[in-house]
This record gives structure tokens, C-alpha cells and sequence, in this order.
């Protein structure tokens, strides 16, 4: 039987017509590829509309069509829309082909008469395309209701909860001895200075006590395998040779523990903690693990105070690390960020110069629970500081180390500015580039700490340095910088430096994304679906990422990517079970040799071999379709559905007008 | 290894302290010095701001001399990468040849004239050909530190040594400079690895004032004075130096400056070349010393004795400090 075929134009308004001569296309279509088989070819002002889609859907069922091809923008965007309307017609919806005469064509021309030509080229290449397209059925596979979270800060707090609250088991692994990330090493949080501690803690107690959530601190994900709806992962549960259901989380094991360690995680190198420790009072979990490579017992072989002096006898240094395997049908990435490493601009004096210090360091300072109790001083702990300076922007908008804008250092500075003055009323000057204070109740903030006196100088500190020039800088430090709105250079001698430091993405971001099969932009960030509409999404069905993963953000917005993240698996687990594009590639055993150079290639670890039969067979579920193994198979034996090689020459025939009028070409290039 | 080697007039005259313990340290390390014939002056640093084409075309008459010499054939001078490397000591040298290599590479119509003009000496130069080193970087990454460090027989021991860069070797960054243009460490670690006591010095790429002396005095002496009062606030004993530019400043304008200024700094500037001899055992008198016009022979008299700071005192239980970053408890 005779294929029958809609050709549907779209105007896209003037996006497509302001170049392309739409009705042109569509009266040549109807006309010179009548014999492919083309019965009706329309142009509309915008297909995707209801009304364009319900013209298809009618012609369908009016005319009998057996395809359609529909001329308009990227696939990317409308593919499934038109789909969806054939489908309701009643036709396959895989015999349906969108080309793209917008990003490909009027969006990348301006020759009017040309683009006509090449959007007819590429209609044409649809029509020979979609006579080889086979109807095809959506592969179904169940999800698995319960849900990995990875990262226990606030982010991934927040998507964790959300989703134990909709009644779903929730896994939340986290790496170090308890949950609370970064936010927990803060003081107060900007702009309106409520304590991080009162609004997290909470929080951190809520995880630790719901009956859906497993938290698992101190353990690292190792494995990822499978599929959206069906992750099988391996989690190493680190050994904390703390029993947990003997201990009390009394402390005395930390007290009487005769090994002090500088504290470089939660205490950001500015305290110390014991070799067996929990990192904060309100830790959750409160049992307290040892750091073997600092415990003297693991180096030594003696000490063992701890076992001496617990209580309950909790205390197991044979402890083994142990591999957990989980079963979940989605992952929630929440790993967050690290700070940028300020001795990477040695001219600011961080690391040589005492009193330069690091924005989350001088968190742990104000924090009332830190190493100094709050009290804001100099690196030897006693004296208060009469001026301080604040340097913004440090490794961040600087084409030497990071070009984006980390986001947060503007107002974490200012808040820095309010601390600072409230609590020693010293004099602070801050340097910045731009004030960058851009939400809601923020541009404010900024106000009122200009109200109480802070000094702002626009431009970005050359140096500081502790070499005196003029009188008055004996002793001090100096910050020089060119005050760009006065046009000058100036030194400010102050007595502490606080450096704000950028935000940039973890140091084994790259092998974190490998794991789980996602991929970092070229700053190490991991990459969502759509930077607009799809945020949280990524190119990997099942997985999300909320938080500073993403990209560097404050607190509101990680816990809004958190409870994005949480509403998108919930709605996934609701659905029970997840259609898969059937674009597959498949072997065909006969020809197969049995070489495995796909074996290794598959990105998605979907091509498993007999080896009785030596040969290779793709698991359909797993494979994404993305053709790696289809143009490496040296025999030709494995070929993808959707871009099968009979489709892909046809549509370059097409493309060529070679199979319609032997003149084509020529015609084109008189035009 | 084998190095085309451009002196510079400066190492003729004034630096011949320079030179002399270059050449020295370079026999005693086994570094060919292959020595340009017929050099002529780099231009310094105001020819290219007066005629920009003579002043590409007296530079360039340089590297066209290096590559016919080091890229004659059975020279056996040239690198993996086919490029022969040519060896100055001079920053401002260092930093002419350099520029010129790489905007001869980029500026077509500039390349033209100026190979026009060589050609009236039966010359011409590839741009990519000659990669030009300063001494320094020589030392540091082609002998390196640990070879140096074998070679000491004499450590620096109990000398406190004000490492100074200058301003002309770190940047701009057009390739072959040190690791960072705003804190440079290289030198700091060669004089480690010689045995002297390093001192934190902030104005080390700073400018010494360069030819500012000859234009506006003051100027120069302020700057000067900055680098001395740094290194005198620092307990140096001596500043040591890879630039003739910079050590002629420091040294001879020096009683100048406590002239101006009132003040009684009395620091020698040496070069780091000397300082490897000495701490290599060389004869005194064949790197130069007694060339200096602040005379360094107290400053030296200090080498080998015992360091004056006891060991490190113990941490008090009621000391309330706070770590420094990366420290160990």
C-alpha cells in the first residue's frame, strides 16, 4: 500500500515566515513530491497550537494519512507535541517527523530566496525520512518507590524530607560524620540574620527522626547501576568503630581522647577536634566516629582511651568498612560545592599573612560555638581588630581563575560588614566590584549596612601586603586598590583581612558525574536538563541535582532546588511506572562476531555478552539510544531504532533532492 | 646541556660581577654557554617607545645572529621541540627578545619591515625558531633545585636574604616567565637550597624605578626606598637580585637615597649567580665580589653562623592562637 503523507508548515509568527516563504514550501511540496506520496501539504501560522495540532488530527482521520512530516522548529521542542497529536488520531506516533526549518534554517539565514530553497531541501529529507520510519511502542518499566539522596546538606535535607514526607522510603547518604553541610559552619544568615543553627537543627533532628528516611553519614556512593526507575547502588558504609546501638553520644570519649587534630572540614582549619569526634554539639547522628589515620591507637597501637572511658562499651576499633546495596528508583545529587583555595592569589596573603582570613573561616569565628566563641580576633586570639577590610569577588569574575559570579560573596560580605561592627565597632572598608545584592529584601541588606557605616570602595584589591610605606602603616596590613569611582589608588591599613572567597564545584566533582553518568560544564558544574524550564532534570532519566551542584546559590534557592528536585521524583513515583523512548539500539545476532569493541563503548553499561554464544546483546531498558555502538560495530551489526542507516541515507537523499528530480540541484544552485 | 648565550652590554660594565660568576657557575654545573658572536644591544627600555621599527630591528638582529649560529647545521643546539634556546641573564634582555619573538610572530607587516631591514645585513628571522630564557629559569627548572642542592658545599647557613624579582622578568606573560606573575617562589627556593635564611619579601616583583633615576629622581628614590626599608624591616642581610638594572639602583643610588630620605640603609645587592658560587665552594674572586659598591663583606663574614632562634616553643595549654592555614597541630 501506498504511503499517504501531510506536510505541515509552520510560520512559527514571523520566526520562520520573516525569512522563509512558508506557503512556497508548502504548494512546492504538494507539488513536486506528490509522487513520494504527499497528498496534503499545509502551512499554519503556528502548528503547535491547538487549532494547528487539530488540523493534523483531522486530516488524519479525514484523509487517511499513514505519516506526517511537520516543517517547524527543533525537535528539541515540539517533537513530542506533535506526536501526542498523532496518537490521538489514532496514528503511531513514531511515523511522525518534525524537521527543523527555524534553528536550522530562518534562524541562520538572511538570504530569503536560498532559505526558501534549503527549507524545501529539508522538508524533502523528512518526507523520504518518514517513509522508512516503522511504528514503534513505548517501553514500560516500573519505579522503584524509594528515592537516593546524595549530600546531606541543605539542599539535600530539603529534598529528602519533602519526599519521606509524601510517604517514600528516602536513602540520604552523606559523606562526612553528619548531616548539615556547609550551612551548619555558618553564623547568621543573610539579609535578615537569623541564626543558622535555630533554622537548620531542626531540620537536621526532622531527618534524623523520620521514620522514612535511612540517613546514612560517614559513607560514600561507590556503584550506580541501572536504569530510571530500577538503580541498583552500592554505598560504602565507612567504619565508624563507634557501635551505634550502644552508643549515647555522651562525649566522653571525645573528652578524654589525648589526640588533638586541626579541624580543616567543619572547622574550615581554624579550631581543632579530637581523632574521635562528632564536628558539632547539635551533630545528627550524635555518635562520634574515629579518624583512623590520626588515632593514635591506628598509628600506634596504644591509647585506646576511648574504649577505657565509655560507658556503654560502644567503642570497636575491628570495625570493617561495609558495602550496602540499595535499590531505588531515583537519585536526588545534592553534593554541593567547595571553597575556591585563596593561597591560589598569593598576593592577598592568605596562608602567610596571619590575619588575612577566609570568609568561611571567619564564619567559624563568629559562630558562638567555634574556636573563639564568637569573639571576632586576630590570629592570636586575643586582640579585637580596630579596621577591618573585606575583599569580595576572591577567585571569582576573574579570568586567572573563575569567570562566573559566585553569587553569595556579596552578601555574605555585607553581612560579614554587620558582624563585624556589632561586635567590635571597628571600621570596615569593603572592596568590591559590584554590589550584586539582587533578591528579594537583599538590595536593602546592602542599605543598611551602609546606614550603620561600613565603608564601600569599588575596586577590586590589587595586594595586601604588610610592607609599611607611609607613616601609619607600621604594622598594619594594607589593602591597595584603585577606587574607580574617585579614580585613585589607595592603601587602607587595617588589622584583618577577610577574603569572600568564590564558590567553586567540588574537587572530585568530574568523578562524582562519571558515577553517575552526568556531565559538568566546562567550569566542573553539573549541567540540568534546561538552564529555564528544566533545572533540576538532567540528561540522565532519573537522576537530579539540587543545590550548588549545579551551579554557586544561596540558601533559598538550594532549598527551593531541593524541594523542586522532591516534587519531580515524587510525581515520578505516583506514576508507578515511566514510558521509555523506544529509540534503541539492537544486535543482530547473526552478524555479530563476537569482538565486544561495543562491550567497553556503551556509556550506559547496557550491552551485556554470552559467552556461549560469543556474541553481544543490547538490555533495551538500559540503552539510551544514543548510536555510540551502532557506528562502531565493525561487522554492521547493530543498528538503532528512529536512526536506523536505511533512515538516515534516505533523509540525506532527500536532503539532496536526488531521488525526486534529477535537476534539483542545479535549479538550487541557479537560484 | 648547550645554551646560546646573550650577555648584554649592561654585563660588560656594570654587572661584570654578573657575568663573570655566570660563566663560573655555569663550567662548574657543566651549562654550555655558547655565546652570540657579534651581539649588539637589546634597545633596552625606551628604544621601542622613540622608533618602534629600528627598535625590532636592533633586537631582531640578535635572534637572526642566534639562529644562524645555534641552528647551523651539526650545532647540536637545538631543543626537542626544534626550537634553539638562547640564554639571557638581563631581564630587560630577557624581556626584549622575548616581546620580539612573539609580536614578530603576530604582526605580519612588522615581520616584513623588519626582515627588509635585517636583510641589508644579510640577515633574517623565523619568529618561533629561538626560545628565549632568562638565567634564572635556567637554574631552576633545566638544573634544578636538587642538583643544585648537591652541589653545595658551602651553605648559606645563618645569611637572611631578601629574594627580589624585579618587575621585568614576571611579566607581561608572553611564555617562558615564572610560575606567578604577582608572587614569584623560584628564587626564594633557589636560596633555600643554597642553605640561607629566606625572608618573606613583599615588594619582590615590585619596580625599582628602572631608568626613573636619570628622569625624575625622587620618583626613583621613593620606590627605592620602599625596597630597602622592606627588606631592612625584614632583617635582610643582603638583597639578592637577577636583574643588573635593578642591582645598579639598589646599590648605587643606595647612599644616595639615605641621603634624601635621612636614613642609614646599609644592605648589599648581589647577584643570585654569586650566591650559587659561593655556596658551590667557588673562588670569591672569580664571581665577582668587591665589585658591589655597599660593600657585602660583613654580610658574608654572617655565613655559617649557627641560626639565632631556639627551637620552636612548645604550645602552651592557655594559648589561645588560632592554626594557620594548612598547619599541623
Amino acid at each position: 500500500m501506498a504511503e499517504r503523507i501531510g506536510v505541515y508548515v509552520c510560520h512559527c509568527g514571523s520566526n520562520i515566515a520573516g525569512v522563509v516563504d512558508v506557503v512556497q514550501v508548502a504548494q512546492w511540496a504538494a507539488g513536486r513530491l506528490k509522487h513520494r506520496g504527499v497528498i496534503i501539504a499545509r502551512d499554519y501560522k503556528f502548528m503547535c497550537s491547538s487549532l494547528g495540532q487539530e488540523l493534523i488530527e483531522q486530516d488524519i482521520k479525514e484523509l487517511g494519512l499513514t505519516r506526517v512530516v511537520v516543517a517547524a522548529c527543533s525537535p528539541h521542542l515540539h517533537e513530542q507535541t506533535f506526536r501526542n497529536a498523532c496518537a490521538r488520531a489514532g496514528l503511531n506516533p513514531y511515523l511522525c517527523e518534525l524537521v527543523s526549518i527555524r534553528e536550522q534554517v530562518s534562524w541562520v539565514h538572511t538570504d530569503k530566496v536560498a532559505a526558501t530553497e534549503k527549507a524545501k531541501a529539508v522538508t524533502s529529507g523528512g518526507v523520504e525520512r518518514v517513509l522508512w520510519d516503522e511504528p514503534l511502542e513505548p517501553l514500560r518499566v516500573p519505579i522503584h518507590p524509594a528515592t537516593l539522596v546524595v549530600g546531606g546538606g541543605i539542599a539535600g535535607i530539603q529534598a529528602a524530607l519533602e519526599i519521606a514526607d509524601g510517604g517514600h522510603r528516602v536513602y540520604l547518604v552523606e559523606r562526612e560524620p553528619s548531616i548539615g553541610g556547609h550551612m551548619a559552619q555558618f553564623d547568621k544568615t543573610f539579609p535578615t540574620l537569623d541564626c543558622a543553627a535555630c533554622i537548620l537543627t531542626p531540620k537536621m533532628v526532622s531527618v534524623g527522626m523520620h521514620p522514612n528516611i535511612t540517613m546514612m553519614t560517614w559513607s560514600e556512593v561507590e556503584k550506580v547501576e541501572g536504569y530510571v526507575g530500577n538503580f541498583t547502588v552500592t554505598v560504602r558504609q565507612k567504619a565508624r568503630c563507634v557501635k551505634t546501638d550502644l552508643c549515647t553520644g555522651c562525649g566522653v570519649c571525645e573528652e578524654k581522647c589525648p589526640k588533638k587534630v586541626v579541624d580543616n572540614v567543619f572547622e574550615a582549619g581554624l579550631g581543632y577536634r579530637k581523632a574521635i569526634y562528632t564536628p558539632f554539639a547539635q551533630a545528627v547522628p550524635k555518635y562520634p566516629v574515629i579518624d583512623r589515620e590520626n588515632c593514635t591507637y591506628f598509628q600506634k597501637g596504644t591509647c585506646k582511651a576511648c574504649e577505657k572511658f565509655c560507658p556503654t562499651g560502644a567503642i570497636d576499633f575491628s570495625q570493617q568498612d561495609e558495602l550496602i546495596t540499595l535499590q531505588v528508583g531515583n537519585i536526588v545529587l545534592a553534593t554541593g560545592f567547595d571553597l575556591f583555595d585563596s593561597r591560589r592569589i598569593p598576593q592577598y596573603g592568605y596562608g602567610r599573612l596571619a590575619n588575612v582570613f577566609t570568609s568561611l573561616e571567619f564564619e567559624r569565628m563568629c559562630n558562638a560555638a567555634g574556636p573563639t566563641n564568637g569573639n571576632v580576633v586576630l590570629r592570636d586570639g586575643l586582640t579585637a581588630p580596630k579596621t577591618v577590610g573585606i575583599i569580595h569577588c576572591v577567585g571569582s569574575r576573574d579570568k586567572n581563575f573563575n569567570n562566573y559570579c559566585s553569587a553569595i560573596c556579596c552578601m555574605q560580605s555585607l553581612k560579614f560588614a554587620h558582624i563585624v561592627k556589632e561586635r567590635t565597632g571597628a571600621e570596615v572598608y569593603n572592596f568590591y566590584i559590584d554590589m550584586r545584592t539582587a533578591a528579594k529584601a537583599y538590595d536593602e541588606f546592602d542599605q543598611r549596612v551602609r546606614d550603620e557605616g561600613t565603608h564601600v570602595i569599588r575596586g577590586r584589591a590589587a595586594e595586601v601586603t604588610d610592607a609599611a610605606r607611609m607613616p601609619g602603616e607600621e604594622g598594619k596590613l594594607i589593602i591597595q586598590a584603585e577606587d574607580t569611582l574617585i579614580g585613585r589608588q589607595r592603601r587602607i591599613p587595617v588589622d584583618m583581612v577577610l577574603l569572600a572567597a568564590g564558590l567553586e564545584p567540588r574537587r572530585d566533582a568530574k568523578q562524582t558525574a562519571q558515577l553517575f553518568g552526568l556531565s559538568c560544564s566546562a567550569d566542573g558544574w553539573f549541567i540540568e536538563k534546561h538552564p529555564k524550564l528544566d533545572p533540576v532534570a538532567t540528561m540522565t532519566e532519573g537522576i537530579f541535582i539540587a543545590g550548588c551542584v549545579q551551579g554557586p546559590k544561596d540558601i533559598p534557592n538550594s532549598v527551593v532546588q531541593g524541594a523542586a528536585a522532591a516534587a519531580r521524583v515524587q510525581g515520578r513515583i505516583q506514576q508507578k511506572e515511566i514510558s521509555l523512548e523506544p529509540v534503541r539500539a539492537s544486535i543482530n545476532e547473526h552478524r555479530c562476531s563476537g569482538c565486544r569493541i561495543c562491550n567497553n563503548l556503551c556509556p550506559f553499561n547496557a550491552i551485556l555478552f554470552h559467552d556461549d554464544r560469543m556474541v553481544s546483546e543490547i538490555n533495551p531498558a538500559l540503552c539510551q539510544g544514543c548510536g555510540t555502538c551502532v557506528a562502531a560495530c565493525p561487522a554492521g551489526a547493530i543498528s538503532g531504532t528512529v536512526f536506523s542507516n536505511e533512515q538516515i541515507l534516505a533523509q540525506i537523499q532527500g536532503l539532496l533532492m536526488l531521488n525526486l528530480n534529477g535537476g534539483r540541484v542545479e535549479e538550487l544552485v541557479a537560484a | 646541556m648547550n645554551y646560546g648565550y646573550y650577555p648584554g652590554c649592561s654585563l660588560e660594565r656594570n654587572a661584570a660581577a654578573y657575568d663573570v660568576s655566570t660563566r663560573a657557575v655555569a663550567a662548574h654545573l657543566g651549562l654550555g654557554l655558547d655565546e652570540l658572536e657579534d651581539w649588539n644591544c637589546c634597545g633596552a627600555t625606551e628604544y621601542i617607545a622613540i622608533n618602534k621599527l629600528a627598535a625590532y630591528a636592533l633586537i631582531g638582529r640578535n635572534l637572526a645572529l642566534a639562529q644562524k649560529q645555534l641552528h647551523a647545521p651539526g650545532n647540536g643546539r637545538l631543543a626537542a621541540d626544534g626550537r634553539a634556546q638562547l640564554v639571557a641573564p638581563c631581564s630587560a634582555c630577557f624581556l626584549n627578545l622575548r616581546k620580539a619573538d612573539r609580536y614578530l610572530q603576530d604582526d605580519e607587516t612588522l615581520r616584513t619591515a623588519t626582515n627588509e631591514a635585517l636583510a641589508a645585513g644579510g640577515l633574517r628571522y623565523d619568529p618561533g625558531t629561538i626560545f628565549v630564557r632568562h638565567l634564572l629559569d635556567v637554574m631552576v627548572n633545566d638544573v634544578g633545585f636538587e642538583e643544585i642542592k648537591r652541589r653545595v658545599t658551602k651553605p648559606l647557613t645563618g645569611l637572611r636574604v631578601a629574594p627580589y624579582y624585579g618587575c621585568l622578568l614576571v611579566r607581561p606573560r608572553l611564555g617562558g616567565e615564572l610560575s606567578n606573575a604577582e608572587y614569584p617562589t623560584e628564587l626564594d627556593q633557589l636560596m633555600k637550597a643554597l642553605g640561607a635564611e629566606v625572608v618573606d619579601f613583599p615588594l619582590k616583583a615590585h619596580c625599582c624605578g628602572g631608568h626613573m633615576t636619570q628622569i625624575s629622581a625622587e620618583v626613583a628614590y621613593e620606590l627605592l626606598r620602599r625596597l630597602l626599608q622592606n627588606a631592612a624591616d625584614y632583617k635582610a642581610d643582603v638583597i639578592v637580585t637577577l636583574c643588573p638594572m635593578c642591582q645598579l639602583n639598589l646599590d648605587a643610588y643606595q647612599s644616595r637615597v639615605n641621603q634624601h630620605f635621612g636614613a642609614g640603609f646599609n644592605l648589599p645587592i648581589l647577584y643570585f649567580t654569586q650566591m650559587m658560587g659561593l655556596a658551590f665552594g667557588l673562588d670569591e674572586k672569580a664571581l665577582g665580589f668587591g665589585k658591589e659598591i655597599v660593600s657585602a663583606a660583613a654580610a658574608l663574614a654572617k655565613i655559617g653562623e649557627p641560626p639565632k632562634a631556639g627551637a620552636p616553643a612548645r604550645r602552651r595549654k592557655d594559648d589561645k592562637a588560632l592554626p594557620m592555614p594548612g598547619a599541623k597541630p
